[in-house]
């Protein structure tokens, strides 16, 4: 197969795009894209600052390369989740990350859960009981609560995370599978600043998880290749081979999935419900962050929980 | 002599003179689950394998919390 552009030997081939490319083009095409796609979801501009959250992994040191070549001011942010499981996960996702900030020059704030507050993740989880033995959703929640706390305290503009098309489209089926009406509204490119939650981007979301492995490929990021152990068998990764069953016989199948439903959107998919007023939020009186119930947020409660 | 393919860890092994495409086919491997590389670049579908070459897949699919 021939590269589109120079008619070299191509090294990736997007079937869905029907366009194949060499590894000088392909290098040069994921930037050219992912500003095509800041610019075209309004994500930010050019004098922002940018926060980048970086897990180790291929989809986050990517997004952070790709955002550094293209000449933004942007920082990156790793949280420590103490996650060992006889391999030492976040042990080992911490090294990259460093190994990629100090290669480059770039500024990274590491924030370890268990020295900040007492507790690993898995330990959160098992003496809260929440997650059925399965930590993911109070390593989501923590995540979430910290990204904003670090945005807002160091004073960045925008948040931004590795999110691929492959996460969007996984989590876009399981929330039309129940129809979960409120996810399905919050799910966008982007996500407005509001009442002290910092505006959230995904300048990925177009790209195939396979395509973002294939750039940190062929840039030379070295990345976990190892599977969170907490995530083996989770239903997000069951819908993703789901999806890719689908790919494998209708190329372009997930892709038309996921931007179909942001056209739908746009076009008034949800217009009765983008009317309506939300909620007002409250404020925490532990940590300051906004909350949906008054009194303390779900994150202060949890280490309270767990500290008694 | 035989081609081997590599997947995290586990050993398949096919006939040469298949392509890529054909070799995941027989093994029941998702392309869209994998990248393919061959002495450390990287190789597309149409590629034919040829005898003692040894191709790691490189798994795609990472999860969790989203």
């Amino acid at each position: 197969m021939k590269c589109k552009t120079c008619g070299q030997k191509a090294v990736v081939n997007m079937r869905q795009h029907r366009l194949a490319l060499c590894k000088e083009h392909y290098l040069e095409w994921v930037p050219q894209q992912t500003a095509r796609f800041i610019k075209k979801y309004w994500m930010f501009g050019p004098d922002e600052k940018i926060l980048v959250a970086v897990s180790g992994g291929k989809d986050s040191l990517s997004l952070w390369d790709i955002l550094h070549r293209l000449g933004y001011q942007v920082d990156g942010m790793y949280i420590g989740l103490g996650i060992n499981e006889g391999i030492g996960y976040s042990e080992e996702s911490h090294r990259l990350t460093e190994k990629f900030a100090i290669e480059r020059g770039l500024t990274l704030h590491v924030v370890d859960i268990e020295k900040e507050y007492g507790h690993s993740i898995p330990t959160l989880a098992e003496r809260t009981n929440r997650g059925q033995g399965r930590p993911c959703s109070v390593c989501g929640m923590v995540k979430r609560h910290e990204m904003n706390r670090i945005a807002h305290d160091m004073g960045y503009d925008v948040l931004a995370t590795g999110h691929n098309l492959d996460d969007e489209a996984a989590v876009l089926f399981g929330n039309t599978l129940t129809w979960s009406k409120e996810f399905l509204l919050r799910q966008k490119p982007v996500l407005v600043e509001h009442d002290g939650f910092a505006r959230k981007v995904k300048p990925l979301c177009r790209f195939y998880e396979k395509e973002m492995t294939a750039y940190a490929m062929l840039r030379g990021i070295e990345y976990i290749y190892e599977e969170c152990p907490f995530s083996v068998g989770s239903t997000s990764i069951y819908y993703k081979e789901l999806l890719n069953r689908l790919e494998n016989e209708r190329p372009g199948a997930k892709m038309v999935f996921y931007l179909k439903f942001l056209d739908a959107r746009e076009n008034g998919l949800f217009a009765d419900d983008v009317n309506v007023v939300p909620p007002p939020l409250f404020n925490c009186p532990k940590c300051g962050q906004p909350t949906m119930y008054e009194g303390k947020c779900s994150f202060c409660r949890l280490i309270e929980k767990v500290s008694l | 002599m035989t081609v081997k393919l590599i997947l995290r860890g586990k050993e398949y092994q096919v006939k040469p003179g298949m392509t890529l495409l054909d070799s995941l086919r027989k093994m029941e491997i998702l392309p869209e689950g994998i990248i393919a590389t061959r002495n450390g670049e990287m190789i597309l579908e149409d590629e034919i394998l040829k005898d003692g070459d040894e191709v790691k897949l490189i798994a795609v699919i990472s999860g969790g919390e989203v």
